[in-house]
């Protein structure tokens, strides 16, 4: 299984000399995949790899800095748009990394800007990036009312000349999750960084990408976000003020399954319960053609992150309208 | 995967796989003369995989796959897997290449100098490097040409020709060998498509670079014409025909820049092969 080989390496990178060079394209597809190629190629510096092998990871360390480029002009445009408002936007994800110069942001790859602001003020952002040339993507009216009831974010938003997405959060999980983490505690924490933009704190860097990973979606793109956390949690320095902050959110017993998951997949190993080893198997499921060898426990968490975000009656409702309008599940 | 090839097209080395074996053992053939190292390193996977659960049986419908994929690309029949192989190399090279600026035209190199042709899809670019590739020139690729971003040199990619509907007759009149033709595959989205293997001293030389003298806008179906074509609107030109210009920044524009500022270029309008091939040789002994 090549998703395995590929943790191993990102794990421990010394082992990339003693790999055959068959067993490269297996672990470069999967990485691929995973979007870890830019992560795993800032990982392989300065080991001796294959010609081959360091010509890609070249190319990919090129990607992930226009990325960081790219991510980084979007931010300053959104906190530029929502400047004449008084409001600066806390980033979330890929671009909080790379604006803190975290570990977790080197090589990441890094799509949609993800800003946080306060659930109040969500009217006027939003009328203030309308005005600033972005427009939404979701025309649907039940997806549209969908998000804007029952979801932690306004419908996604588009620029029209930069073609960049920009997901507006005014918390960190969807209003119908069983965790309520506190929205207005992670404003509160938040860190300034300079040029109009703020960052989570330390612990609350950790909480949202423990609770986006555990408590929402069903795990595709679950390695990197994994990685996301292992590298996170390295950066906290107070180990029991983040299990005091989770206790806050609601999020021990999801940061405890984290732990455990990053150990056991990118650390040392820990134990693991029987629900782990689902997740683990599910998040190591890429073969060595870059495909998902495990569909059917990819749709089994499919099941599990739409029972996870809804109660059983508005799911039912959920999936028939969803039904209706010709969705089918990946 | 069940069925699997290694390929080294120019400066790329693509992995294939399929659920079938068909598209692949049609590759292997037609790529006979290509490197097929199942063990080297694969800069891009490419998988022909079923567009559904039951689709490898019934109805074979084939989804193109691999390291980059259009979200939304059409599945196609099986018998036109071989022209989904290429689309799947393709897609790879337009979307992941960054070690040259990439640009959709095709080339030809006599004397160590290479004629780049660019232009819409129909403009005739494709089949003109392959009717010249016949006649004393060095076919260098019908799809991309690959400018150096250090020196400035063309780099070949002489994938198969993707000869489309009435090109395939005209280069079975112009080729004896019937044997480097592939399969005429009737009724793709594209029309028919026959591909057809490139000269042997274009596979030989794949990765011999040339400088480049000329840029050519053809335009086929329109009454003899050559008018020359500013610098400025070539430029735009290349960059809405260069898949990574954006995506290589700085380097990308010195590139483009360097190629626009030193190599002349002209639109020719012609009705014919013939006509245009006697054309290119006037303007290409015109040079300095």
């Amino acid at each position: 299984m090549s998703a395995r080989a590929l943790v191993a390496l990102l794990r421990d990178p010394v082992r990339a000399s003693a790999l055959a060079e068959s067993e490269w394209n297996g672990i470069i597809s999967a990485a691929r995949a995973e979007r870890l190629l830019g992560t795993l190629a800032v990982r392989l510096e300065g080991v001796d790899v294959p010609d081959p092998v360091s010509a890609i990871l070249a190319d990919a360390q090129l990607d992930a800095e226009r990325e960081k480029r790219i991510a980084l002009w979007e931010a300053n445009r959104a906190a530029a748009a929502l400047a004449p408002l008084g409001l600066e936007p806390i980033l979330l994800k890929g671009a909080a990394y790379a604006a803190a110069g975290l570990r977790a942001g080197k090589g990441r790859m890094i799509g949609d800007l993800d800003i946080l602001v306060p659930r109040d003020r969500l009217d006027e952002a939003e009328a203030a990036l309308l005005a600033a040339g972005w427009e939404w993507v979701k025309p649907d009216p039940y997806d549209d009312a969908y998000y804007r009831r029952w979801m932690h974010e306004l419908p996604p938003l588009i620029h029209r000349e930069r073609d960049r997405m920009i997901d507006v959060h005014h918390t960190i999980l969807p209003l119908t999750a069983r965790p309520r983490p506190d929205a207005a505690a992670l404003i509160t924490q938040s860190v300034e960084l300079g040029g109009g933009l703020l960052v989570l704190s330390q612990e609350d860097r950790v909480l949202h990408a423990v609770a986006h990973m555990m408590a929402d979606g069903d795990l595709s793109g679950g390695l990197r976000n994994l990685w996301d956390i292992r590298c996170l949690l390295a950066d906290i320095e107070d180990k029991s003020a983040l299990d005091r902050r989770a206790a806050h959110h609601g999020l021990t017993a999801h940061l405890a399954r984290a732990r455990r998951l990053v150990a056991h997949v990118y650390g040392d190993g820990l134990r693991l319960t029987f629900a782990d080893r689902l997740f683990v198997r599910r998040l190591l499921s890429r073969d060595a053609w870059g495909q998902d060898s495990r569909k059917w426990l990819g749709l089994a968490f499919y099941i599990r992150s739409h029972l996870l975000r809804m109660p059983p009656l508005m799911l039912m409702r959920h999936l028939w309208t969803k039904w209706r309008k010709g969705h089918r599940p990946a | 995967m069940r069925h699997a090839l290694t390929l080294g097209i120019g400066p790329a080395t693509f992995r294939i796989g399929s659920e079938w074996g068909q598209p692949i053992d049609q590759l292997s053939a037609l790529y006979a003369a290509y490197p097929q190292d199942a063990a080297a390193v694969a800069d891009y996977t490419v998988r022909l995989e079923p567009a559904g659960p039951l689709r490898r049986w019934w109805r074979p419908s084939v989804r193109i796959a691999g390291d980059h994929m259009l979200p939304d690309a059409a599945p196609m029949a099986l018998r036109h897997g071989l022209l989904a192989a290429e689309m799947g190399m393709n897609l790879q090279m337009a979307l992941g290449w960054r070690r040259h600026l990439l640009i959709h035209a095709s080339s030809v190199e006599k004397d160590g100098r290479a004629l780049v042709m660019t232009g819409e899809s129909g403009s005739g670019k494709s089949t003109l490097a392959a009717l010249l590739g016949e006649r004393g020139w060095r076919f260098m690729g019908d799809e991309f040409a690959l400018l150096d971003l250090s020196d400035g040199g063309v780099h070949p990619f002489p994938r198969l020709v993707s000869l489309k509907n009435a090109a395939i007759e005209a280069m079975r009149a112009e080729v004896g060998d019937s044997a480097r033709f592939g399969p005429l595959l009737e009724d793709t989205p594209k029309g028919a498509i026959r591909h057809l293997v490139p000269p042997a001293d274009a596979i030989a030389r794949m990765r011999e670079a040339a400088v480049p003298a000329l840029l050519l806008f053809p335009r086929y179906g329109v009454a003899r014409d050559v008018r020359p074509v500013g610098q400025g609107e070539v430029f735009m030109r290349l960059t809405q025909a260069s898949t990574n210009y954006v995506a290589l920044g700085e380097e990308g524009f010195e590139a483009l820049h360097r190629f626009v500022t030193e190599v002349p270029a002209l639109a020719i309008d012609y009705e014919s092969g013939d006509e245009a091939a006697a054309m290119i040789d006037e303007l290409w002994s015109a040079l300095p």
